[in-house]
């Protein structure tokens, strides 16, 4: 049986990994290659590497970092941050990366997805969306978190996974960085619509968190978090344990 | 020196940087002279299996890696790299691949019900099947490894050392004397997945 995935997620800024609340507000953690070594070591299911200001400040993603990162860890890696073309994942996949996470580049772009899926695969393809209800409706955000696409979220990502989007990672802004668990009713509405593995993202503050999100929607395939992980507050060992005592499937 | 077959498939980085932690030679090569030379063949792969066949056949090494095998020489087909060991698949028509192994390459949603999601994607445990294979000297019955596919290798029966359950027990493995396959990613699979290199590199000729 597949198990659950535990995925530390690397905020990369300047070369150097933070994390943020609501996205505002970064400082400074650590180095991504001593962290990517550790979590790789100590359980991790797979990385993700995102280049949190690639998108915003119009440049390309830091690539030297990637190989390193990618050179000495041996489980999944997915990459994103200022990905707009076929040329990015190009150079990204040749650095080392499983995956390419994409998100402004989409909004801007959506034949992205369906290019990069041609190219290199479904499996290759995650579409990363930045969610937040806006009066009730969940709505995408573009560029970090700063800016309203208008777009309703759910019709958004059926449309990704349309044109090839082989994963979704979601974002909820609404419960990023508050640490008080994962948004279930913004998954539940995402793992009812598409058919293809659903990466949970913002909001975990502590290890039932994770036990509370897979068994509130066994659809949910992973849970991804960055904070809790680098500043020590949650082993992902620890977390692994307490879920395979819950039996919930995972890699121990 | 272990040869990473080159036939413009996929990236190999990965593969290399991994055989470079358990302290093994390797090669990225396309080269016919390249490969007699090695003590063992890599063939790694991803993508579609026509394109990546049809890429294979016209980089001319399709004789070389059949001839080298049935010399006796190790060959480890990696996911894609797998598949074409085998003699056919139907991913998208029918292509032949090196037929080194008896058997073809089927969709998982023949055999899986349809409420699990395709591709086969994530960490899963391995079950061993007949004798312990010799690249699994390093590991255990139910260590997990990372896949990635939508095609399996059917009516490979007698030649699947480990499975993994996804609805279905699906071939993780296949061995044919000195030619082995893994249809999931050992450059990928943590610690796990280089012992499995390690052993691949250690086998004798």
């Amino acid at each position: 049986m597949i198990t659950k995935r535990i995925i530390p997620c690397l905020d990369v800024k300047d070369g150097r990994v933070v994390k943020g609340v609501n996205f505002e507000g970064l400082s400074d953690v650590s180095s991504p290659i001593e962290l990517a070594k550790y979590y790789s070591k100590n359980g991790a299911d797979e990385l993700v590497f995102y280049d949190i200001t690639a998108s915003s400040e119009g440049r390309a993603l830091f690539t030297d970092i990637l190989c390193e990162v990618a050179k000495t860890i041996f489980i999944p890696l997915t990459v994103g941050g200022g990905i707009n073309s076929v040329s990015d994942f190009d150079r990204v996949l040749k650095c080392g990366a499983d995956k390419v996470s994409v998100n402004s580049g989409a909004i801007k772009n959506p034949d992205l997805i369906y290019e990069a899926a041609k190219l290199y695969g479904n499996q290759c393809v995650v579409i990363s969306a930045d969610v937040k209800r806006v009066d009730g409706v969940f709505r995408v955000f573009a560029k970090g978190g700063r800016e309203n696409t208008g777009m309703e979220a759910i019709e958004w990502i059926k449309k990704c996974v349309q044109m090839g989007a082989g994963e979704v990672v979601l974002n909820s802004i609404d419960t990023d960085g508050v640490k008080n668990g994962f948004d279930l009713e913004m998954l539940e509405a995402v793992t009812n619509a598409v058919n293809v593995p659903v990466i949970a993202s913002g909001g975990a503050g502590k290890i039932e968190d994770f036990a509370k999100l897979f068994k509130a929607n066994p659809k949910v395939d992973a849970g991804l978090a960055a904070s809790i992980f680098h500043f020590g507050e949650v082993a992902i060992s620890d977390l692994k344990k307490a879920l395979a005592a819950e039996t919930i499937p995972v890699r121990l | 020196m272990i040869a990473i077959i080159d036939y413009g498939v996929g990236n190999l980085f990965s593969l290399k940087s991994s055989l470079a932690a358990i302290g093994a030679d390797a090669i990225i090569t396309g080269s016919c002279e390249e490969i007699k030379n090695a003590d063992k063949i890599l063939l790694p792969g991803v993508g579609a299996f026509g394109d990546a066949a049809e890429k294979l056949k016209n980089s001319g090494l399709c004789d070389i890696i059949k001839s080298e095998a049935n010399n006796g020489k190790p060959l480890l087909g990696i996911c894609l790299g797998m598949q074409l060991l085998l003699e056919k698949s139907y991913e998208y028509g029918e292509h032949e691949g090196l037929g080194l192994i008896k058997g073809e390459i089927r969709p998982i949603s023949d055999v899986i019900p349809n409420n699990l999601k395709i591709p086969h994607i994530g960490w899963n445990a391995l079950k061993f099947k007949g004798e312990k294979s010799r690249l699994f000297k390093y590991i255990k019955d139910g260590d997990f490894v990372y896949f990635v596919h939508s095609y399996y290798a059917a009516d490979c029966d007698e030649f699947v050392t480990a499975t993994a359950e996804y609805g279905s027990d699906l071939t993780a493995s296949v061995e044919n004397g000195n030619v082995f396959g893994c249809q999931f990613h050992p450059e990928k699979s943590g610690d796990v997945g280089l012992n499995i290199l390690r052993a691949f590199n250690e086998m004798e000729v």
